[in-house]
């Protein structure tokens, strides 16, 4: 009924509109005007739209900053009161180009409207303003420039010594963390080592004899099935399971290829054993962390607002990202007066589906917090032994969100 | 003097004036059958306005998906009958749109906007009609060449609507459509044949422009009247001169990224992909960067947004003198800044990717770059206002809209000056900030110009007059609305709110800027459906319109010289001949106030 009822809101709308414009065309032939006269009444009123227009631009412009302006809370890295400070520059200075450029539009908008007694000013060019207004522009973007470069610079240059590395591993729709551990490298890890157990496909040893054996044990299952049914099953089946033996002697090869390596006088496949995996990016105060990113599937993007970091993951191209987190979790709680407050690690390049819910908590420890907690953390071989234990390897851990979205559950089929 | 711009009237290669010199005269005596006037015609004055018809279809189509989107982002899961009216069952169960079909609506939107309404509809349209008719020609190089562009984008147009309706959806990876997203199927639905149509379309698209762009070139370097030279050209025809050059350069970029990924997706290379699990197993391909990709595709990115921006300006300045009874202040200057501006645009693609991973030396590149290109643009900017300034404006609605896109020119660059700068990007890349600055730039200045020229120079198309109220009517309700819709996304994005989201629910960091979600929707839907003024009017209009008056605005490019109604070859004697530049308005030296081109200088006169 509504819907019927808008449909001839609508109709009746439109024919209204048909009939109003053959009014004021008749109108328009019986008075001898013509469209490309534009009536005094006409331009005046324009014009005097344009500073109407002009005042409420402003005002709403205002209005605008004063209940949105303060964009985020106080920057919780060290690189980020840098950034705050760069942003704050830049925001002042297009705000007063904005109202003084917009300005002039629409005064002489307004102003200079069309009488008929009036000749315009035959003015053709003029090189000292062109000069003026190429130079000081030109002198703006150097400072902004020198001031910016300088920012970046110090922002992206390498990391210090004493600098913790953390990888940020992020997948279809979550991330996981590794910390290198005591020994403070990283295990390789290669795509052809996951599974359910090991989502970053850490290689050890053990780990890749077991899964050299799973390998040639699925192999020999599906080529004794094909053998002994080959009369039974349908041709279409045999060429999909002799496809996916294919795959695998395919996986199996690439991992032989891998070989050992070394690395910092560790065995590589060694390094990987006292990596830690967890859900929750941890982190403790005033270091510098330096994060790797990697990403397992498709490009995704480490957006960290409360500290203005941002890095892509790319698959196949590890990127990183160096902050020194400067006000702790429980700071922040008092400082916003909101005792649930988390810092959030938030995916920021679409990635499918659920782009909209990949994330997760950061945590920001005082550094004796931050000892505690590392300690009690579990390392890989140790979830390598009892695999249940292993962060990310049920499914409810693969979101973060406890509670699924209505609108997500009102539509299967995704 | 040597007059090095030798020019001379050369009969172009279009059929209908094989007349030779001593007395051409335009007409043409075949016969024509309906198909080859309106479908298959190679009249560049046709073509303009199947481009024209073409990129309003697309656009409607466009609006409405996002009108759609903008439901489900101001009210987060309510469900809205017309969801569910318009996009089936599949899409939009019980009236909520899913989250895949959601970035379905967002890439095609995107892709269609850029590509088909402000490339195809802005260039396509205004390079057909004015090219040969302010250079003074009969009509382009290649009348042929011209129908082809035309089908090519046609068939593109037909191709990219299909994708809408295959079964995983259209691509989905938003309008840049990354790999690996846009390589895999099994990352997101739209990735299958969505996607695979989405690239066929475009290569037909990018013919159509190659196509189209060199014959532009050809024509305006070839075929200007006797007098015109470069510097008498009109600033319309300097933008779409530099537009197609642009174009020419830096689609093939896009051909060579679209067909890369092609193969990637169907013959087992590795351009852009390595090291990836999806789907249960690992791929086989090993050693590709999804880095090529973006390098590849903002090679073209860059240049295709000043593709979309120029040929506005350049509209912006016909349509401001004329209207303001003045020369474009600083002529030279014009030409000058359009040039700086197609030259630079070449070398600051980088400013797309500096939290990519890219080396960061580079991206310092870019900063430098970029920051460089406000200049030129600022200086336009300035020129616009300085014209306006002691003028003697007429409030026609084109010249409201051009007043319009100088104000979300000057707007949305200053953003832009933040988004150039590295070290600030890394906190609004992808965020709402970004889609704010480039909505305002595009959905608005380059659409504003759009508009402009398609009320300033119906009279030439159609032979009628647009209404004038309605034009009034449709420029301040969309003028309001769209800085109502864009403006307040900045904040949103400063908060935090990355784009393509499909809700914001799952944040309470960003509760607090989601009241200004429903307030933008708002504004949305009303400034969507004012755009039914202009359809309304330009439909009807090209029926029951006013018969036009040869020269209604009083302006002195040629285009204005040839009779209301046109045949081909345009003029009906020969060729005008042109004395004088484009901006003689309120000359002292002339009682009027407008002197047409072709008018031969006085005794004594100096000319420009």
């Amino acid at each position: 009924m509504m819907k019927l009822l808008i449909i001839l809101v609508l109709v009746l709308a439109i024919i209204a509109i048909v009939q109003l414009t053959k009014v004021n065309q008749l109108t328009r032939t019986l008075r001898q005007s013509r469209e490309e006269e534009i009536t005094n009444a006409d331009n005046k009123m324009n014009a005097w739209l344009m500073m109407v227009w002009m005042i409420v631009f402003f005002i709403s412009t205002i209005v605008l900053y004063i209940r949105y302006g303060n964009y985020l809370p106080p920057p919780a890295s060290e690189h980020g009161v840098d950034v705050d400070k760069l942003m704050s520059f830049n925001i002042w200075f297009i705000t007063g180009a904005f109202f003084l450029i917009n300005g002039a539009l629409f005064w002489v908008s307004f102003k200079y409207y069309y009488r008929k007694d009036r000749k315009a000013w035959f003015q053709v060019h003029d090189n000292r303003l062109e000069m003026l207004w190429t130079l000081i522009p030109g002198a703006f973007m150097a400072v902004v420039i020198i001031y910016g470069l300088i920012t970046w610079n110090k922002m992206t240059g390498p990391a210090g010594e004493n600098s913790m590395r953390i990888e940020l591993y992020s997948k279809q729709f979550n991330w996981l963390v590794r910390y290198p551990g005591e020994d403070k490298v990283f295990g390789t890890a290669n795509v052809n080592m996951i599974s359910a157990m090991n989502q970053l496909g850490i290689i050890t040893e053990d780990g890749m004899n077991t899964m050299l054996g799973e390998i040639d044990g699925k192999i020999a299952q599906y080529t004794d099935s094909i053998n002994t049914n080959r009369a039974q099953l349908p041709e279409l089946r045999i060429e999909a399971m002799e496809n996916q033996i294919y795959k695998w002697q395919r996986q199996k090869q690439r991992l032989l290829d891998l070989g050992e390596r070394e690395e910092q006088g560790l065995s590589a496949w060694v390094a990987g054993k006292d990596d830690i995996i967890t859900l929750e990016l941890h982190l403790p105060v005033n270091r510098e962390i330096e994060f790797i990113f990697t990403s397992q599937d498709v490009i995704h993007s480490a957006y960290m607002p409360h500290f203005r970091a941002q890095m892509n993951t790319v698959p196949g191209v590890p990127t990183r990202f160096k902050m020194t987190p400067t006000i702790t979790t429980a700071e922040m709680r008092e400082t916003l007066k909101d005792p649930s407050f988390d810092y959030i690690l938030l995916c920021n390049k679409v990635c499918g589906a659920k782009h909209f819910n990949m994330q997760t908590k950061i945590i920001v420890h005082t550094a004796a917090d931050y000892d505690n907690w590392i300690n009690q953390q579990k390392t890989y071989v140790a979830t390598e032994a009892s695999p249940a234990e292993t962060p990310g390897s049920t499914p409810a851990d693969s979101t973060l969100s406890a509670q699924p979205i209505a609108s997500l559950q009102a539509a299967p089929g995704h | 003097m040597a007059d090095s711009e030798h020019t001379h009237d050369t009969h172009p290669a279009s059929h209908g004036d094989d007349h030779g010199h001593s007395h051409d005269h335009g007409h043409h005596h075949h016969e024509e059958s309906w198909i080859s006037k309106y479908i298959f015609s190679q009249d560049h004055k046709m073509i303009s306005k199947q481009f024209l018809v073409t990129a309003i279809i697309m656009g409607v189509i466009a609006v409405t998906l996002s009108v759609l989107f903008r439901l489900q982002l101001g009210w987060s899961g309510q469900s809205f009958g017309i969801t569910n009216f318009l996009l089936g069952d599949r899409w939009a169960k019980d009236g909520i749109i899913n989250a895949d079909a959601y970035l379905a609506m967002v890439t095609i939107h995107g892709t269609i906007m850029v590509f088909f309404v402000l490339t195809g509809g802005l260039s396509g349209t205004f390079a057909n009609l004015l090219i040969p008719l302010q250079c003074g020609a009969r009509d382009m190089a290649s009348g042929f060449l011209n129908m082809l562009s035309y089908y090519a984008f046609f068939i593109s147009s037909v191709i990219m609507v299909s994708s809408l309706f295959v079964e995983n959806g259209a691509a989905s990876g938003g309008w840049t459509i990354y790999p690996p997203l846009s390589a895999l199927p099994d990352a997101i639905p739209g990735s299958g044949m969505g996607m695979t149509l989405w690239l066929v379309s475009m290569v037909f698209f990018i013919a159509s422009a190659l196509l189209a762009g060199l014959n532009y070139i050809v024509t305006i370097i070839n075929l200007r009247t006797k007098g015109m030279k470069m510097m008498r050209l009109p600033l319309s025809i300097w933008a779409l001169f530099l537009t197609a050059i642009l174009g020419v350069l830096s689609f093939p970029v896009l051909v060579s990224c679209a067909v890369l990924l092609l193969m990637d997706r169907s013959f087992g290379t590795a351009f852009y992909l390595s090291d990836i699990y999806i789907a249960n197993e690992a791929l086989d391909v090993t050693g590709g960067s999804p880095l090529l990709f973006q390098h590849l595709f903002w090679f073209l990115g860059h240049p295709e947004v000043y593709i979309v921006l120029l040929p506005a300006l350049g509209i912006a300045s016909e349509v401001i003198a004329t209207n303001a009874r003045k020369p474009i202040f600083g002529y030279k200057a014009m030409v000058g800044s359009i040039l700086a501006i197609a030259l630079l645009s070449f070398i600051v693609w980088g400013h797309h990717m500096y939290v990519t991973g890219m080396n960061p030396f580079l991206g310092s590149v870019f900063v430098f770059t970029t920051l460089l290109i406000a200049i030129p643009s600022a200086v336009k900017g300035f020129n616009y206002i300085t014209t306006l300034y002691k003028g003697n404006i007429r409030f026609t609605p084109a010249m409201m809209f051009c007043i319009g896109l100088v104000s979300t020119f000057v707007t949305g660059g200053l953003t832009g000056i933040i988004l150039a700068d590295s070290a600030l990007d890394v906190n609004v890349h992808d965020t709402y900030f970004v889609v704010a600055h480039f909505h305002i730039v595009m959905g608005m200045s380059a659409i504003f110009g759009m508009l402009a020229g398609v009320y300033h120079w119906y009279p030439k198309m159609y032979g009628r007059m647009m209404n004038t109220k309605l034009g009034y009517a449709h420029f301040w309700v969309t003028f309001v609305c769209a800085f109502g819709v864009f403006f307040p996304m900045h904040f949103v994005g400063m908060a935090g709110s990355p784009r393509r989201y499909y809700a914001y629910s799952e944040f309470p960091f960003l509760q607090w800027v989601e009241d200004l979600q429903p307030i933008i929707s708002i504004f949305a839907i009303v400034g969507a459906l004012a755009q039914l003024l202009f359809l309304f009017n330009f439909f009807y209009s090209i029926w029951y319109g006013q018969v036009a008056p040869q020269n209604p605005w009083g302006s002195n490019t040629l285009e204005w010289t040839t009779p209301v109604k046109m045949g081909h070859g345009n003029w009906d004697g020969p060729i005008p001949e042109v004395h004088r530049w484009a901006y003689d308005y309120s000359n002292p030296e002339h009682e009027e106030d407008f002197v047409p081109q072709n008018v031969p200088l006085k005794p004594g006169e100096h000319g420009h």
